[in-house]
Protein backbone atom coordinates (compact mmCIF):
# COMPACT_ATOMS: atom_id res chain seq x y z
CA UNK A 1 0.00 0.00 0.00
CA UNK A 2 1.33 3.15 -1.14
CA UNK A 3 2.00 6.14 1.37
CA UNK A 4 -0.87 8.50 -0.96
CA UNK A 5 -3.58 5.79 -0.70
CA UNK A 6 -3.03 5.15 2.87
CA UNK A 7 -2.84 8.91 3.69
CA UNK A 8 -6.28 9.50 1.38
CA UNK A 9 -8.19 6.86 3.76
CA UNK A 10 -7.52 8.64 6.97
CA UNK A 11 -8.36 12.42 5.37
CA UNK A 12 -10.91 13.62 8.27
CA UNK A 13 -13.76 15.25 6.69
CA UNK A 14 -15.97 17.37 8.38
CA UNK A 15 -19.18 15.77 8.91
CA UNK A 16 -22.25 16.00 6.01
CA UNK A 17 -24.63 18.54 6.73
CA UNK A 18 -27.66 16.88 7.88
CA UNK A 19 -30.92 18.52 5.72
CA UNK A 20 -32.59 21.12 7.42
CA UNK A 21 -35.71 22.12 7.85
CA UNK A 22 -35.33 25.65 6.59
CA UNK A 23 -38.71 28.03 6.06
CA UNK A 24 -38.82 27.03 2.73
CA UNK A 25 -38.50 23.11 3.46
CA UNK A 26 -41.58 23.43 5.89
CA UNK A 27 -43.75 25.69 3.56
CA UNK A 28 -43.18 23.66 0.46
CA UNK A 29 -44.27 20.30 2.55
CA UNK A 30 -47.26 22.24 3.39
CA UNK A 31 -47.80 23.21 0.06
CA UNK A 32 -47.35 19.56 -1.64
CA UNK A 33 -49.68 17.99 1.79
CA UNK A 34 -52.41 20.75 0.94
CA UNK A 35 -52.45 19.42 -2.69
CA UNK A 36 -52.73 15.75 -1.56
CA UNK A 37 -55.35 16.66 0.91
CA UNK A 38 -57.23 18.57 -2.01
CA UNK A 39 -56.67 15.33 -4.34
CA UNK A 40 -57.79 12.73 -1.00
CA UNK A 41 -60.67 15.12 -1.09
CA UNK A 42 -61.70 15.23 -5.06
CA UNK A 43 -61.41 11.42 -4.77
CA UNK A 44 -63.74 11.38 -1.65
CA UNK A 45 -66.19 13.71 -3.43
CA UNK A 46 -66.25 11.36 -6.26
CA UNK A 47 -66.41 8.25 -4.56
CA UNK A 48 -69.40 9.51 -2.44
CA UNK A 49 -71.09 10.94 -5.22
CA UNK A 50 -70.65 7.78 -7.39
CA UNK A 51 -74.06 7.09 -9.12
CA UNK A 52 -74.40 4.20 -11.35
CA UNK A 53 -77.47 6.00 -13.23
CA UNK A 54 -75.93 9.03 -13.44
CA UNK A 55 -73.19 7.02 -15.61
CA UNK A 56 -75.00 5.04 -17.15
CA UNK A 57 -77.27 7.89 -18.59
CA UNK A 58 -74.03 10.89 -18.97
CA UNK A 59 -71.30 8.15 -20.21
CA UNK A 60 -72.24 7.43 -23.64
CA UNK A 61 -73.42 11.18 -24.34
CA UNK A 62 -69.46 12.12 -22.67
CA UNK A 63 -68.00 9.75 -25.46
CA UNK A 64 -69.43 11.54 -28.20
CA UNK A 65 -68.94 14.62 -26.84
CA UNK A 66 -65.02 13.35 -26.70
CA UNK A 67 -65.31 12.50 -30.36
CA UNK A 68 -67.10 15.76 -31.55
CA UNK A 69 -64.40 18.00 -29.68
CA UNK A 70 -61.63 15.89 -30.93
CA UNK A 71 -63.01 16.04 -34.82
CA UNK A 72 -63.56 19.41 -34.61
CA UNK A 73 -60.03 19.91 -33.54
CA UNK A 74 -58.53 17.86 -36.11
CA UNK A 75 -60.68 19.17 -39.07
CA UNK A 76 -59.72 22.88 -37.78
CA UNK A 77 -56.05 22.18 -37.31
CA UNK A 78 -55.72 20.26 -40.80
CA UNK A 79 -57.76 23.09 -42.37
CA UNK A 80 -55.57 25.75 -40.96
CA UNK A 81 -52.12 24.53 -41.81
CA UNK A 82 -53.74 24.16 -45.61
CA UNK A 83 -54.60 27.42 -45.24
CA UNK A 84 -51.59 28.72 -43.24
CA UNK A 85 -49.73 27.81 -46.27
CA UNK A 86 -50.29 30.67 -48.51
CA UNK A 87 -50.80 33.21 -45.81
CA UNK A 88 -46.80 32.80 -44.49
CA UNK A 89 -46.06 32.49 -48.57
CA UNK A 90 -47.39 36.08 -48.18
CA UNK A 91 -46.36 37.39 -45.16
CA UNK A 92 -42.66 36.58 -46.22
CA UNK A 93 -42.91 37.97 -49.84
CA UNK A 94 -41.66 41.16 -51.08
CA UNK A 95 -44.86 42.20 -52.40
CA UNK A 96 -46.03 45.08 -50.40
CA UNK A 97 -49.59 44.53 -51.26
CA UNK A 98 -49.40 40.60 -50.46
CA UNK A 99 -47.83 41.53 -47.12
CA UNK A 100 -49.85 43.57 -45.74
CA UNK A 101 -52.85 41.42 -47.17
CA UNK A 102 -51.51 38.87 -44.61
CA UNK A 103 -50.46 40.48 -41.76
CA UNK A 104 -53.90 42.04 -41.61
CA UNK A 105 -55.61 39.18 -41.71
CA UNK A 106 -52.89 37.44 -38.94
CA UNK A 107 -53.72 40.35 -36.71
CA UNK A 108 -57.40 40.21 -36.98
CA UNK A 109 -56.84 36.64 -36.21
CA UNK A 110 -54.86 37.63 -33.12
CA UNK A 111 -55.58 40.41 -31.94
CA UNK A 112 -59.50 39.86 -31.04
CA UNK A 113 -61.03 36.72 -29.13
CA UNK A 114 -61.70 33.51 -30.70
CA UNK A 115 -65.12 33.78 -28.88
CA UNK A 116 -65.87 36.92 -31.02
CA UNK A 117 -65.10 35.61 -33.76
CA UNK A 118 -67.36 32.34 -33.77
CA UNK A 119 -70.30 34.12 -32.89
CA UNK A 120 -69.18 36.64 -35.51
CA UNK A 121 -69.38 33.48 -38.39
CA UNK A 122 -72.42 31.24 -36.45
CA UNK A 123 -74.97 34.47 -35.76
CA UNK A 124 -73.26 37.37 -37.60
CA UNK A 125 -73.74 35.34 -41.25
CA UNK A 126 -76.98 34.95 -40.36
CA UNK A 127 -77.36 38.71 -41.29
CA UNK A 128 -76.54 37.64 -45.18
CA UNK A 129 -78.89 34.63 -44.84
CA UNK A 130 -80.64 35.72 -48.59
CA UNK A 131 -77.14 35.97 -50.15
CA UNK A 132 -75.84 33.04 -48.99
CA UNK A 133 -78.83 31.32 -50.28
CA UNK A 134 -78.75 32.45 -53.40
CA UNK A 135 -74.99 31.04 -53.50
CA UNK A 136 -76.16 27.64 -51.85
CA UNK A 137 -74.12 28.22 -48.72
CA UNK A 138 -77.00 28.63 -46.09
CA UNK A 139 -76.85 25.41 -45.53
CA UNK A 140 -73.30 25.14 -44.23
CA UNK A 141 -73.11 28.20 -42.35
CA UNK A 142 -77.01 27.15 -40.82
CA UNK A 143 -75.14 24.18 -39.37
CA UNK A 144 -73.87 25.15 -35.57
CA UNK A 145 -70.73 22.33 -36.21
CA UNK A 146 -69.70 23.73 -39.30
CA UNK A 147 -69.56 27.47 -38.23
CA UNK A 148 -67.43 26.05 -35.25
CA UNK A 149 -65.22 24.23 -37.42
CA UNK A 150 -65.06 27.52 -39.92
CA UNK A 151 -64.03 30.11 -37.55
CA UNK A 152 -61.50 27.90 -35.74
CA UNK A 153 -59.88 26.84 -39.15
CA UNK A 154 -59.40 30.65 -40.21
CA UNK A 155 -58.34 31.66 -36.71
CA UNK A 156 -55.66 28.73 -36.41
CA UNK A 157 -54.61 29.20 -40.01
CA UNK A 158 -53.27 32.73 -38.55
CA UNK A 159 -51.64 31.21 -35.41
CA UNK A 160 -49.99 28.27 -37.72
CA UNK A 161 -48.97 30.67 -40.14
CA UNK A 162 -47.23 32.93 -38.16
CA UNK A 163 -45.33 29.40 -36.69
CA UNK A 164 -44.39 28.64 -40.22
CA UNK A 165 -42.78 31.80 -40.82
CA UNK A 166 -41.10 31.86 -37.60
CA UNK A 167 -39.32 28.49 -38.37
CA UNK A 168 -38.68 28.57 -41.71
CA UNK A 169 -37.06 32.25 -41.06
CA UNK A 170 -34.94 30.55 -37.97
CA UNK A 171 -33.09 28.37 -41.06
CA UNK A 172 -29.89 30.51 -41.71
CA UNK A 173 -29.82 32.12 -45.25
CA UNK A 174 -26.68 30.12 -45.97
CA UNK A 175 -28.91 27.09 -46.74
CA UNK A 176 -30.61 28.48 -48.76
CA UNK A 177 -27.74 29.54 -51.34
CA UNK A 178 -25.58 26.23 -50.31
CA UNK A 179 -28.77 24.51 -51.90
CA UNK A 180 -28.85 27.00 -54.36
CA UNK A 181 -25.54 26.45 -55.18
CA UNK A 182 -25.72 22.86 -56.03
CA UNK A 183 -28.21 23.54 -58.36
CA UNK A 184 -31.36 22.76 -56.58
CA UNK A 185 -34.49 24.42 -57.54
CA UNK A 186 -36.25 26.42 -55.21
CA UNK A 187 -39.34 24.18 -54.56
CA UNK A 188 -36.68 21.26 -53.98
CA UNK A 189 -34.45 23.19 -51.55
CA UNK A 190 -37.48 23.59 -49.32
CA UNK A 191 -38.85 20.50 -49.70
CA UNK A 192 -35.71 18.79 -48.63
CA UNK A 193 -33.44 21.21 -47.04
CA UNK A 194 -35.09 23.95 -45.52
CA UNK A 195 -38.23 22.32 -44.36
CA UNK A 196 -36.54 19.38 -42.13
CA UNK A 197 -34.91 21.73 -40.25
CA UNK A 198 -37.59 24.34 -40.01
CA UNK A 199 -39.98 21.72 -38.75
CA UNK A 200 -37.41 20.85 -35.67
CA UNK A 201 -38.04 24.37 -34.39
CA UNK A 202 -41.89 24.11 -35.56
CA UNK A 203 -42.56 21.17 -33.58
CA UNK A 204 -43.14 22.53 -30.08
CA UNK A 205 -44.79 25.67 -31.15
CA UNK A 206 -47.71 23.18 -33.21
CA UNK A 207 -47.91 21.12 -30.11
CA UNK A 208 -48.55 24.17 -28.31
CA UNK A 209 -51.22 25.31 -30.54
CA UNK A 210 -52.86 21.90 -30.87
CA UNK A 211 -53.30 22.05 -27.02
CA UNK A 212 -54.27 26.16 -27.06
CA UNK A 213 -57.05 24.53 -29.73
CA UNK A 214 -58.31 21.63 -27.43
CA UNK A 215 -58.98 24.00 -24.73
CA UNK A 216 -60.06 26.64 -27.11
CA UNK A 217 -62.77 24.01 -28.68
CA UNK A 218 -64.63 24.43 -25.18
CA UNK A 219 -66.44 27.57 -26.51
CA UNK A 220 -68.27 26.04 -29.02
CA UNK A 221 -70.17 24.86 -26.66
CA UNK A 222 -71.44 28.48 -26.23
CA UNK A 223 -72.72 27.96 -29.96
CA UNK A 224 -75.16 24.93 -28.94
CA UNK A 225 -72.71 22.44 -30.40
CA UNK A 226 -72.95 19.37 -28.25
CA UNK A 227 -68.85 19.23 -27.86
CA UNK A 228 -67.41 17.54 -24.90
CA UNK A 229 -68.12 21.03 -22.81
CA UNK A 230 -71.45 21.41 -24.09
CA UNK A 231 -72.46 17.97 -23.06
CA UNK A 232 -71.31 19.19 -19.45
CA UNK A 233 -73.27 22.10 -19.67
CA UNK A 234 -76.66 19.90 -20.64
CA UNK A 235 -75.75 17.19 -18.06
CA UNK A 236 -74.96 19.94 -14.91
CA UNK A 237 -78.61 21.86 -16.32
CA UNK A 238 -80.27 18.79 -15.98
CA UNK A 239 -79.02 16.88 -12.50
CA UNK A 240 -77.53 19.74 -10.81
CA UNK A 241 -74.53 17.43 -9.83
CA UNK A 242 -71.01 19.06 -9.96
CA UNK A 243 -69.40 16.02 -10.59
CA UNK A 244 -70.38 16.72 -14.35
CA UNK A 245 -68.19 18.98 -14.57
CA UNK A 246 -65.70 17.42 -12.31
CA UNK A 247 -65.37 14.52 -14.70
CA UNK A 248 -65.15 16.92 -17.56
CA UNK A 249 -62.46 18.76 -16.13
CA UNK A 250 -60.18 15.59 -15.57
CA UNK A 251 -60.40 13.97 -19.10
CA UNK A 252 -59.48 17.50 -20.58
CA UNK A 253 -56.77 17.63 -18.16
CA UNK A 254 -55.61 13.86 -19.55
CA UNK A 255 -56.05 15.21 -22.97
CA UNK A 256 -53.82 18.20 -22.63
CA UNK A 257 -51.02 15.96 -20.29
CA UNK A 258 -50.72 13.28 -23.11
CA UNK A 259 -50.62 15.34 -25.77
CA UNK A 260 -48.13 17.59 -24.23
CA UNK A 261 -45.76 14.42 -23.25
CA UNK A 262 -46.49 12.78 -27.09
CA UNK A 263 -44.94 16.16 -28.30
CA UNK A 264 -41.94 15.95 -25.59
CA UNK A 265 -41.26 12.60 -26.87
CA UNK A 266 -41.38 13.12 -30.52
CA UNK A 267 -39.24 16.34 -30.17
CA UNK A 268 -36.36 13.92 -28.10
CA UNK A 269 -36.80 11.76 -30.83
CA UNK A 270 -36.21 14.26 -33.87
CA UNK A 271 -33.39 15.63 -32.05
CA UNK A 272 -30.74 12.61 -31.14
CA UNK A 273 -28.89 14.05 -34.10
CA UNK A 274 -28.11 17.17 -32.35
CA UNK A 275 -26.91 16.37 -28.75
CA UNK A 276 -23.68 16.00 -28.26
CA UNK B 1 -86.13 49.92 -39.92
CA UNK B 2 -83.18 52.21 -38.24
CA UNK B 3 -79.87 52.88 -40.57
CA UNK B 4 -76.56 51.77 -39.31
CA UNK B 5 -75.70 55.25 -37.78
CA UNK B 6 -78.56 55.39 -35.67
CA UNK B 7 -78.14 52.00 -34.60
CA UNK B 8 -74.60 52.84 -33.76
CA UNK B 9 -75.14 56.20 -32.02
CA UNK B 10 -74.94 57.54 -28.51
CA UNK B 11 -79.01 58.02 -28.49
CA UNK B 12 -82.21 56.60 -27.03
CA UNK B 13 -82.40 54.25 -30.58
CA UNK B 14 -78.48 53.58 -30.13
CA UNK B 15 -76.15 51.19 -28.93
CA UNK B 16 -72.89 52.71 -28.37
CA UNK B 17 -73.87 54.25 -24.70
CA UNK B 18 -74.27 50.22 -23.98
CA UNK B 19 -71.29 49.11 -25.59
CA UNK B 20 -69.37 51.20 -23.88
CA UNK B 21 -70.69 50.43 -20.78
CA UNK B 22 -69.15 46.49 -21.84
CA UNK B 23 -65.93 48.34 -22.98
CA UNK B 24 -65.75 49.67 -19.32
CA UNK B 25 -66.06 46.15 -17.83
CA UNK B 26 -64.01 44.10 -19.87
CA UNK B 27 -60.92 46.94 -19.40
CA UNK B 28 -61.58 46.76 -15.54
CA UNK B 29 -62.06 42.84 -15.64
CA UNK B 30 -58.72 42.64 -17.24
CA UNK B 31 -57.23 44.90 -14.85
CA UNK B 32 -58.02 43.69 -11.94
CA UNK B 33 -57.15 40.40 -12.90
CA UNK B 34 -53.56 41.91 -13.96
CA UNK B 35 -52.11 42.58 -10.05
CA UNK B 36 -53.30 39.30 -9.01
CA UNK B 37 -52.39 37.30 -11.78
CA UNK B 38 -48.80 38.28 -11.70
CA UNK B 39 -48.31 37.95 -7.70
CA UNK B 40 -49.47 34.87 -7.84
CA UNK B 41 -47.36 34.23 -10.85
CA UNK B 42 -44.04 35.23 -9.32
CA UNK B 43 -44.39 33.21 -6.28
CA UNK B 44 -45.40 30.27 -8.08
CA UNK B 45 -41.93 31.28 -10.03
CA UNK B 46 -40.25 31.56 -7.26
CA UNK B 47 -41.64 28.08 -5.60
CA UNK B 48 -40.55 26.41 -8.87
CA UNK B 49 -36.88 27.76 -9.14
CA UNK B 50 -36.18 26.78 -5.51
CA UNK B 51 -33.65 24.41 -4.57
CA UNK B 52 -36.18 22.90 -1.89
CA UNK B 53 -38.01 19.88 -4.59
CA UNK B 54 -41.36 19.73 -2.55
CA UNK B 55 -41.25 23.56 -3.21
CA UNK B 56 -40.89 22.75 -6.87
CA UNK B 57 -43.56 19.83 -7.29
CA UNK B 58 -46.12 22.49 -5.60
CA UNK B 59 -45.31 24.83 -8.15
CA UNK B 60 -45.41 22.26 -10.73
CA UNK B 61 -48.79 20.68 -10.06
CA UNK B 62 -50.31 24.18 -10.10
CA UNK B 63 -49.34 24.94 -13.50
CA UNK B 64 -50.05 21.72 -14.81
CA UNK B 65 -53.46 22.13 -13.80
CA UNK B 66 -54.35 25.10 -14.42
CA UNK B 67 -53.12 25.57 -17.74
CA UNK B 68 -54.21 22.15 -18.75
CA UNK B 69 -58.16 23.14 -18.13
CA UNK B 70 -59.84 25.24 -20.98
CA UNK B 71 -60.56 28.57 -19.40
CA UNK B 72 -64.08 28.10 -19.84
CA UNK B 73 -64.31 24.69 -17.89
CA UNK B 74 -62.27 27.09 -14.87
CA UNK B 75 -64.85 30.08 -15.11
CA UNK B 76 -67.75 27.42 -14.98
CA UNK B 77 -65.79 25.41 -11.99
CA UNK B 78 -64.99 28.80 -10.15
CA UNK B 79 -68.56 30.05 -10.82
CA UNK B 80 -70.73 27.36 -9.63
CA UNK B 81 -68.59 25.16 -7.39
CA UNK B 82 -67.91 28.39 -5.77
CA UNK B 83 -71.40 28.92 -5.81
CA UNK B 84 -72.20 25.52 -3.86
CA UNK B 85 -68.72 25.94 -1.52
CA UNK B 86 -70.24 29.13 -0.02
CA UNK B 87 -73.42 28.57 -0.18
CA UNK B 88 -72.94 25.28 1.98
CA UNK B 89 -70.38 27.43 4.09
CA UNK B 90 -73.05 30.18 5.02
CA UNK B 91 -75.67 27.80 5.15
CA UNK B 92 -74.23 26.16 7.65
CA UNK B 93 -74.77 29.23 9.99
CA UNK B 94 -77.63 30.79 8.47
CA UNK B 95 -80.08 27.98 7.26
CA UNK B 96 -82.15 29.11 4.22
CA UNK B 97 -80.22 31.53 2.56
CA UNK B 98 -79.47 31.98 -1.16
CA UNK B 99 -75.85 32.98 -1.97
CA UNK B 100 -75.13 34.04 -5.70
CA UNK B 101 -71.46 34.74 -6.16
CA UNK B 102 -70.73 37.99 -8.22
CA UNK B 103 -69.64 37.12 -12.15
CA UNK B 104 -67.14 39.88 -11.70
CA UNK B 105 -65.34 38.04 -8.84
CA UNK B 106 -66.01 34.84 -10.42
CA UNK B 107 -64.11 36.05 -13.52
CA UNK B 108 -61.29 37.63 -12.18
CA UNK B 109 -60.76 34.32 -9.66
CA UNK B 110 -61.00 32.37 -12.81
CA UNK B 111 -59.16 34.28 -15.33
CA UNK B 112 -56.21 35.10 -12.21
CA UNK B 113 -55.33 31.69 -11.80
CA UNK B 114 -54.88 30.66 -15.46
CA UNK B 115 -53.14 33.77 -16.11
CA UNK B 116 -50.78 33.26 -13.10
CA UNK B 117 -49.99 29.69 -14.45
CA UNK B 118 -48.75 31.33 -17.70
CA UNK B 119 -47.28 34.44 -15.85
CA UNK B 120 -45.14 31.82 -13.65
CA UNK B 121 -43.95 30.18 -16.95
CA UNK B 122 -43.06 33.17 -18.11
CA UNK B 123 -41.01 34.61 -15.30
CA UNK B 124 -39.36 30.82 -14.86
CA UNK B 125 -37.66 31.25 -17.82
CA UNK B 126 -36.32 34.99 -16.76
CA UNK B 127 -35.32 33.56 -13.66
CA UNK B 128 -33.06 31.33 -15.21
CA UNK B 129 -31.66 34.17 -17.68
CA UNK B 130 -30.22 35.73 -14.56
CA UNK B 131 -26.72 34.25 -13.66
CA UNK B 132 -25.69 33.18 -10.43
CA UNK B 133 -23.04 35.28 -10.15
CA UNK B 134 -25.85 38.20 -9.47
CA UNK B 135 -27.28 36.19 -6.36
CA UNK B 136 -23.65 35.81 -5.23
CA UNK B 137 -22.49 38.90 -5.62
CA UNK B 138 -25.57 40.67 -3.78
CA UNK B 139 -24.74 38.13 -1.10
CA UNK B 140 -21.27 39.02 -1.17
CA UNK B 141 -22.27 43.01 -0.22
CA UNK B 142 -24.47 41.85 2.63
CA UNK B 143 -27.79 41.73 1.27
CA UNK B 144 -29.81 39.82 2.41
CA UNK B 145 -32.10 37.10 0.22
CA UNK B 146 -35.31 39.57 0.35
CA UNK B 147 -32.65 42.15 -0.11
CA UNK B 148 -31.13 40.69 -3.28
CA UNK B 149 -33.88 39.47 -4.67
CA UNK B 150 -35.80 43.09 -4.58
CA UNK B 151 -32.73 44.97 -5.33
CA UNK B 152 -30.66 43.16 -7.58
CA UNK B 153 -32.57 39.95 -9.53
CA UNK B 154 -36.22 41.71 -9.80
CA UNK B 155 -35.53 44.95 -11.60
CA UNK B 156 -33.56 42.73 -14.08
CA UNK B 157 -35.94 39.72 -13.98
CA UNK B 158 -38.99 42.21 -15.07
CA UNK B 159 -36.40 43.50 -17.76
CA UNK B 160 -36.21 40.51 -19.35
CA UNK B 161 -39.76 38.91 -18.83
CA UNK B 162 -41.37 42.08 -20.14
CA UNK B 163 -42.28 40.78 -23.99
CA UNK B 164 -43.74 37.23 -22.48
CA UNK B 165 -45.64 39.16 -20.06
CA UNK B 166 -47.26 41.51 -22.59
CA UNK B 167 -48.20 38.40 -24.66
CA UNK B 168 -50.21 37.40 -21.71
CA UNK B 169 -51.40 40.28 -21.61
CA UNK B 170 -52.94 40.84 -25.17
CA UNK B 171 -54.26 37.11 -24.00
CA UNK B 172 -55.65 38.29 -20.98
CA UNK B 173 -57.71 40.68 -22.68
CA UNK B 174 -58.99 38.62 -25.16
CA UNK B 175 -60.17 35.69 -22.45
CA UNK B 176 -61.98 38.43 -20.69
CA UNK B 177 -64.46 37.47 -23.04
CA UNK B 178 -65.46 34.58 -22.13
CA UNK B 179 -67.17 36.24 -18.94
CA UNK B 180 -69.77 36.61 -21.40
CA UNK B 181 -71.18 33.03 -20.99
CA UNK B 182 -71.92 33.25 -16.79
CA UNK B 183 -73.46 36.78 -18.02
CA UNK B 184 -71.38 39.99 -16.65
CA UNK B 185 -72.14 42.49 -19.00
CA UNK B 186 -68.72 42.84 -20.83
CA UNK B 187 -68.21 43.93 -24.47
CA UNK B 188 -69.32 40.78 -25.80
CA UNK B 189 -72.44 40.36 -24.29
CA UNK B 190 -73.85 43.59 -24.51
CA UNK B 191 -72.87 43.19 -28.28
CA UNK B 192 -75.22 40.11 -28.04
CA UNK B 193 -77.87 41.61 -26.93
CA UNK B 194 -77.89 44.59 -28.84
CA UNK B 195 -77.90 41.82 -32.18
CA UNK B 196 -80.85 39.97 -30.70
CA UNK B 197 -82.80 43.11 -30.61
CA UNK B 198 -82.40 45.03 -33.49
CA UNK B 199 -81.31 41.71 -35.49
CA UNK B 200 -78.53 42.66 -37.19
CA UNK B 201 -75.86 40.53 -35.58
CA UNK B 202 -72.92 40.74 -38.39
CA UNK B 203 -72.67 44.55 -37.37
CA UNK B 204 -72.45 44.54 -33.87
CA UNK B 205 -70.32 41.17 -33.71
CA UNK B 206 -68.22 43.07 -36.16
CA UNK B 207 -67.93 46.27 -33.85
CA UNK B 208 -67.31 43.44 -30.99
CA UNK B 209 -63.95 42.51 -32.68
CA UNK B 210 -63.26 45.79 -33.44
CA UNK B 211 -63.22 47.26 -30.05
CA UNK B 212 -60.91 44.31 -29.33
CA UNK B 213 -58.65 45.18 -31.70
CA UNK B 214 -58.61 48.54 -30.78
CA UNK B 215 -57.85 47.58 -27.44
CA UNK B 216 -55.26 45.62 -28.60
CA UNK B 217 -53.41 48.73 -30.43
CA UNK B 218 -53.58 50.76 -27.32
CA UNK B 219 -52.08 48.36 -25.47
CA UNK B 220 -49.15 47.87 -28.14
CA UNK B 221 -48.68 51.51 -27.78
CA UNK B 222 -48.70 51.27 -23.92
CA UNK B 223 -46.24 48.01 -23.98
CA UNK B 224 -43.64 49.85 -26.09
CA UNK B 225 -44.18 52.97 -23.93
CA UNK B 226 -42.91 50.72 -20.95
CA UNK B 227 -40.14 48.90 -22.78
CA UNK B 228 -38.91 52.43 -23.66
CA UNK B 229 -39.03 53.36 -20.18
CA UNK B 230 -37.01 50.40 -18.84
CA UNK B 231 -34.72 50.24 -21.45
CA UNK B 232 -35.59 46.71 -22.46
CA UNK B 233 -34.72 46.80 -25.98
CA UNK B 234 -31.55 48.04 -25.09
CA UNK B 235 -30.55 45.08 -23.35
CA UNK B 236 -28.97 42.60 -25.81
CA UNK B 237 -28.01 39.42 -23.45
Amino acid sequence: MSVAENLASQVERPPELRRQWTRGRILGHALVGLWILLGIGLVTYLFGAWNPALFERYLPLYWSGLQVTLALVGASMVIGALLSVPIAYARMSSNRLLNSLAYAYVYFFRGTPLLAQTFLVYYGLGSFRAELDAVGLWTFFRDAWYCGVFAFSLNTAAYQAEILRGAIESVPRGQWEGAESLGLHRLQTMWKVILPQAMIVALRPYGNEFILMVKASAIVAIITVYDLMGETRRAYAQTFDFQTYIWAGLIYLSIVEALRHFVDWVERRITVHLKR
Amino acid sequence: MDSVWTLLSFGPKGWSDDIAYGVLVTISLALATLPIGLVIGFFVAVAKQSSEPSLRMAGNVYTTIFRGLPELLTLFVVFYGGQIAVGQIIRFFSPGTVVEINSFVAGMIALGVVFSSYCSEVFLSAFRAIPAGQYEGGYAIGLSKGQTMRLVVLPQLIRIALPGLANLWLNLLKDTALVSAIGLPDTLRQAGIAARVTKEAFLFFGVACLVFLVLAMISSVGIHAIERKVGSSGVTR
